[in-house]
């Protein structure tokens, strides 16, 4: 019963669109820490043919983010924030992420 | 003792009997990712007499050191038992001249001429 009413409204409802790992990573990351200046660049297709690469992208990411929240922290303290803000199934899901930190 | 304390301890060993230890995808003769490259790269590079442990030839080393560290990724380098970093902040602690202090505060031998020829080239 419950499984044909899901179906029905799937069938009724436009399709959410799902939010590709670029934004979500700028998404979390501006919940986490307001940051100041933030740039969130796929990579991906520079890596073609590298380890890790695969078709459609979102394989490697380069991250350049500023917030005070980093202000006095260790370099790894900071790559630990970012970590826990993008979450550790992210994290694990990415092949590379390269992080510029800053306050 | 369980399997996951036996790596641990595997890993505390490890990085007690040897000053640097570069945890990399592949060896520092033939790096298998492109970030282990840059890492021992640059140790090969100035010189530091360092250990590599290829985490690609052992699953559980694999895991276990990024449960270890707390760290997600590899590569990973330890200096005399501490956790240093990984690509990101070993590329930003040579071009500062951070990694040059560390390694003199530790007593690592090094080629400080090199290390500065690094810094010239990405100036």
């Amino acid at each position: 019963m419950s499984r044909q009413i899901e179906e029905g409204a799937a069938n009724f409802l436009p399709q959410k669109s799902e939010m590709n790992v670029t934004e979500t990573i700028r998404t979390r990351l501006e919940a986490a820490f307001s940051p100041d200046a933030l740039e969130v660049v796929d990579d991906s297709e520079s890596h073609r043919g590298h380890a890790g690469f695969r078709e459609g992208g979102e394989s490697h990411f380069n991250v350049m983010i500023r917030a005070e929240a980093f202000k006095g922290q260790s370099r790894i303290a900071q790559h630990r924030a970012v970590h826990a803000a993008l979450g550790p199934e992210l994290v694990s899901s990415i092949h590379a992420l390269s992080l510029d930190i800053g306050a | 003792m369980t399997e996951t304390t036996d790596i641990a301890s595997q890993i505390q060993q490890t990085i007690t009997a040897n000053d640097v230890v570069l945890y990399m995808k592949g060896t520092k003769e033939m790096p298998q990712c492109g970030f282990s490259s840059r890492v021992a790269g640059v140790l090969n590079y100035m010189g530091v007499n360092f250990a590599d442990v290829n985490v690609l030839a052992d699953d559980s080393i694999r895991q276990g050191i990024k449960d270890f560290s707390d760290w997600p990724t590899v590569p990973q380098l330890y200096v005399k038992g501490e956790f240093v970093g990984g690509c990101d902040i070993i590329t930003e602690m040579t071009l500062s001249g951070e990694l040059d202090t560390l390694f003199d505060e530790n007593g690592v031998a090094y080629d400080k001429d090199a290390a500065n020829k690094i810094r010239e080239a990405n100036g």
